[in-house]
């Protein structure tokens, strides 16, 4: 068992009511993300309100509630999709404000999308290098002339997209078409392209959704994974609650485009007002 | 070392083309090829380049440029003043330098422009930049209808409306350039035809090329992984405009007389309809579909009366060849085409 899976089992969740979800162990060190009073309108229709949270370094923050709550909304609000009237985000202590998506990205945010987003005519491989267009550069004219840096950045991409795909056992799939893969081989996919773009805080929007439950099993075995090889929060929307409460340190439940409650998976399951708005009674048996 | 399937695939489609240009040479120094046809080939290798650099726009990047005859038309102009001038004020005789440097100026000037053109508009979303293209070819072509150039000794004289200026006349307004220089040769046209495939398909096979079809196939993901969706619009609009201004020096120099009214509106869609037919985003389409389509008026000039008629059905021939799986298929083996729409082969 690896150090840092022990840690993880050792750590003891410290929820922060005025604040948001961090686990002990990043106590000590920045948040990596900061959202403050964070809000959107959509022609009077206040999609999201006074959305306050700080994620951990490493922390595993899980975003749930009903549909049209505003999850998505909120995702493309912190990757700047959309311009918030109001509020702010901070991301690696920089200010978000103005930045657009591309440089947020930049800043270390990722994101996969509910509605799969692929390129679906390029190869698996491929998918996986424009992830990597910002980590391993060469400039067109080079690429044109095939100078030694284009071979140089061909190798480099090939071999680090193989690596990245070997996470979810998917490097034979490298020369497949994207669009042609099954549905849950595309979202994992989508978070290896994610993920190639070296981010700190990789933001999944219904990662499981289409998934059967081995699959979705699997897929919880290796977000906790990612974690802790990449020493990165992730923040994800699901409505599978196994998979939520299993692998999430904090969750945060949104209702009506605002926070009706934050904490632990335990906290939450046994919170009134969550169990009214989202979860409903518990089964008997 | 083993070669990469798409370095395979390009060294194919190099290979095609200079066999195609050495048949041809071989045709026109033994004396088969009939006069009419020979002065068919250096416009063939004019629009094959043309129609492969609109691929690159339209099939690649995904926005449609309707005004690419401008460029050309800028391309053919200072194409031929640079040529004038670099005899006559530098005393500059060979040919062939003389050749590449006006096809590297009419490169250049057009590219200046598809920059100018590009970077406001290729900021916005939405299909601006046909509309901006589109007033961009008939702008230029009312400019140039009015522009006057002389060579008076080493000065180069502009003006505007005003035909009377020193020296010898270059472009004289409406009635364009005469007395051309006719320093254009066929071998020059398929170097370029070379050189266009050279760029246009090792770019789309690196690292900028990958961003250019990922900002086109999905712009928000690409946006998401750090893609700057402008930037990869802007390299492929000017990378193709470029290739149509040097397409249209050499154009210029291969005719004794060219007018400005030549590159109207009708020529842009000329070359759009190669795309198209040739299949967008399928660059050995494009090549087949420009060099087929030029020649066929001439060639049927002696069926006279049946002429449109048979025009219509090698058209319609030209579409269905393209555009049917199984050619597309056999194309798809023979050039990478990672393009558009492209619902034939499943597996890759
Ligand atoms: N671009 C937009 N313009 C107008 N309204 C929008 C826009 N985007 C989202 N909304 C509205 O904001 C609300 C929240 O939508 P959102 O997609 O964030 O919900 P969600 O919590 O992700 O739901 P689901 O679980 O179904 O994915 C909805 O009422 C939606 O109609
Ligand atoms: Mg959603």
């Amino acid at each position: 068992m690896s150090e840092t899976t022990r840690r993880r089992q050792n750590t003891k969740m410290v929820p922060a009511p005025s604040h948001g979800i961090i686990p002990e162990r990043d106590l000590y060190s920045s948040p990596v993300l900061e959202a403050r009073h964070l809000g959107i309108e959509f022609g009077g229709l206040k999609a999201v309100e006074d959305f306050n949270l700080i994620i951990g370094r490493t922390e595993i923050a899980g975003l749930i509630g009903p549909n049209g709550a505003g999850k998505t909304t909120v995702f493309n609000l912190l990757t700047k999709v959309y311009q918030p009237t109001m509020g702010s985000v901070m991301l690696n202590g920089h200010d978000l404000n103005g930045l657009n998506t591309v440089q947020a990205n930049k800043l270390g945010i990722a994101r996969t999308f509910q509605n799969i987003r692929l390129f679906d005519n390029m190869t698996v491989e491929d998918n996986v290098r424009i992830g990597l267009h910002n980590q391993i550069k060469y400039g067109m004219f080079t690429g044109i002339c095939r100078l030694p840096g284009y071979w140089k950045g061909e190798k480099q991409q090939h071999e680090k997209a193989l690596e990245l795909l070997s996470i979810f056992d998917m490097q034979d799939l490298a020369k497949v078409r994207a669009g042609s893969l099954p549905y849950g081989a595309q979202r994992r996919l989508e978070i290896v392209r994610a993920l190639a773009t070296n981010p700190s805080l990789l933001l999944l929007d219904e990662p499981a959704a289409g998934m059967n439950p081995h699959e979705t099993e699997e897929l919880m075995n290796n977000i906790a994974k990612i974690r802790d090889q990449f020493q990165i929060a992730i923040m994800l929307i699901e409505h599978d609650m196994n998979l939520v409460m299993g692998v999430c340190e904090g969750i945060c439940v949104l209702n009506y485009g605002r926070i009706i409650a934050k904490g632990t998976p335990d906290e939450i399951q046994s919170n009134p007002t969550v169990i009214e708005a989202y979860l409903g009674k518990k089964k008997e048996g | 070392m083993k070669l990469k399937k798409s370095t395979v695939n390009n060294l194919i489609s190099f290979g095609i083309v200079i066999i195609a240009f050495i048949i041809c040479q071989t045709m026109i120094s033994t004396g088969v090829m009939k006069r009419s046809l020979r002065g068919q080939m250096i416009p063939i290798c004019v629009y094959i380049v043309m129609a492969v650099s609109l691929n690159l726009v339209v099939g690649i990047s995904g926005e449609l440029s309707l005004g690419h005859a401008g460029f050309m038309s800028i391309g053919v102009f200072s194409g031929i003043i640079a040529s004038a001038w670099l005899k006559g004020a530098l005393g500059l005789e060979n040919e062939l330098i003389r050749l590449i440097l006006s096809m590297i100026v009419g490169g250049a000037f057009a590219g200046v422009f598809g920059a100018l053109i590009g970077i406001p508009v290729l900021r916005l979303r939405g299909d601006y930049l046909a509309i901006v293209t589109l007033a961009f070819g008939e702008i230029i072509r009312n400019v140039l209808n009015c522009l006057y150039f002389s060579l008076d000794g080493r000065h180069l004289h502009v003006s505007f409306n005003n035909p009377s200026i020193p020296g010898t006349i270059l472009v004289n307004g409406p009635n364009g350039a005469k007395d051309v220089d006719k320093i254009a040769t066929f071998p020059v046209g398929f170097v370029l035809i070379l050189f266009t495939l050279f760029v246009v398909l090792n770019l789309i096979n690196s690292r900028s090329g990958r961003a250019i079809m990922a900002a086109r196939d999905n712009r928000i993901a690409a946006e998401a992984m750090g893609i700057n969706v402008t930037k990869y619009k802007m390299m492929a609009f000017v990378t193709a405009a470029v290739l149509a201004g040097m397409a249209g020096a050499l154009y210029g120099m291969s005719m004794a007389t060219v007018t400005a009214a030549k590159f109207k509106f009708d020529t842009s869609i000329l070359v759009l309809v190669f795309v198209v037919l040739g299949g967008i985003g399928n660059i050995w389409g494009s090549i087949i579909a420009a060099a087929l389509l030029t020649v066929l008026p001439e060639l049927l000039r002696a069926f006279a009366d049946y002429r449109m008629l048979i025009y219509a059905i090698v058209l319609i021939l030209v579409m269905l060849i393209t555009n049917n799986p199984t050619m597309r298929a056999l194309f798809t083996k023979l050039v990478p085409r990672r393009g558009a729409g492209q619902k034939g082969g499943e597996a890759l």
